[in-house]
């Protein structure tokens, strides 16, 4: 079974919607809360950046922004591959090379969004 | 579309880069593709980078320390500029690819309108919010030169 190539772009469309969002929540935090005021101090100091990654609420937003951004960017490259007119058969392996390659980075992305979780509860 | 003939690129890499008789829509959408790639190679170095938080506290300062200087400094900003355009051009290509901003059909008559031209407000309008968000944005990297 194939999956639709135009259920695929919808996707993309929705997961660029939901990255305005979450990466506009994300910059303004690292680049603008300081201009506003909001937050204080270094937000790349290794203090600041626990308190984001063991607060439950910061954990699920990075992990969603990081599936909707992998999710996002990697269709977009396909997208772009595509249109170099290669032959079918090409497209499929480069699909599956692609989802390969975001499974793996959301792996990695995750471990490293929640594993101080663990860490920190003792496990 | 599955099947190579149906989609022969026959103008190689001018059938990308160059903007022919298309408006400035063609160039807005070159440069949504180059920020495209570039924001995507940047977030999967920085998935790599900030995965450093596992490691302790001492690797942690390690890798920032080592991006602490004004060559990663000006290129976090060029990122920082890509974003601001990709997400402001991506609000009105969504926008447009959703029909909205477009009008609706009419007849080929003087003074000649299409839905090109029609959306054109919206990219003036995107492309101002833009400037803004990385005028705000400069601030903070300014800060990470000496002497400010
Ligand atoms: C800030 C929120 C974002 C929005 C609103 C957005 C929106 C869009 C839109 C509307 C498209 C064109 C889809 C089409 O016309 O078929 C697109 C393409 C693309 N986006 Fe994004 N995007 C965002 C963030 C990102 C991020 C974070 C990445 C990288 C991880 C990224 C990588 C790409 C790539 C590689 C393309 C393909 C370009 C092309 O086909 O020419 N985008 N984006």
């Amino acid at each position: 079974m194939r999956t639709r190539e135009s259920t695929l772009w919808t996707w993309h469309l929705v997961a660029g919607a939901v990255i305005l969002v979450l990466l506009g929540i994300h910059m303004f935090i690292m680049h603008l809360a300081d201009f506003f005021g909001t937050v204080q101090g270094d937000v790349l100091e290794f203090s600041s950046v626990m308190e984001r990654s063991l607060d439950a609420t910061f954990a699920v937003m990075y992990v969603v922004l990081l599936a909707a951004a992998l999710y996002h960017g990697l269709y977009g490259l396909r997208n772009i591959i595509f249109e170099l007119s290669i032959s079918e058969r090409a497209e499929r392996v480069i699909s599956v090379l692609l989802v390969l390659a975001g499974v793996a980075l959301f792996l990695v992305g995750a471990y490293g969004t929640l594993a101080v979780h663990s860490a920190q509860a003792g496990v | 579309m599955q099947g190579s003939e149906f989609k022969k690129n026959r103008l190689g890499l001018m059938g990308w880069l160059s903007g022919g008789r298309y408006g400035v829509e063609r160039y807005a959408y070159t440069l949504h593709r180059l920020t495209g790639l570039a924001i995507l190679a940047y977030f999967i170095l920085h998935i790599f980078v900030t995965s450093a938080r596992v490691l302790g506290e001492e690797a942690w300062n390690t890798v920032m320390g080592f991006l602490n200087s004004p060559a990663f400094k000006v290129g976090e900003f060029l990122v920082y500029l890509a974003f601001a355009y990709h997400a402001l051009n991506g609000i009105r290509l969504v926008l447009t690819e959703l029909g909205f901003f477009l009008g609706t059909p009419c007849q080929p008559v003087f003074p000649y309108s299409n839905s090109v031209k029609r959306q054109r407000p919206v990219l003036v309008v995107v492309m101002i919010v833009a400037a803004v968000v990385v005028l705000l944005g400069g601030v903070d990297f300014l800060r990470a030169f000496p002497g400010e």
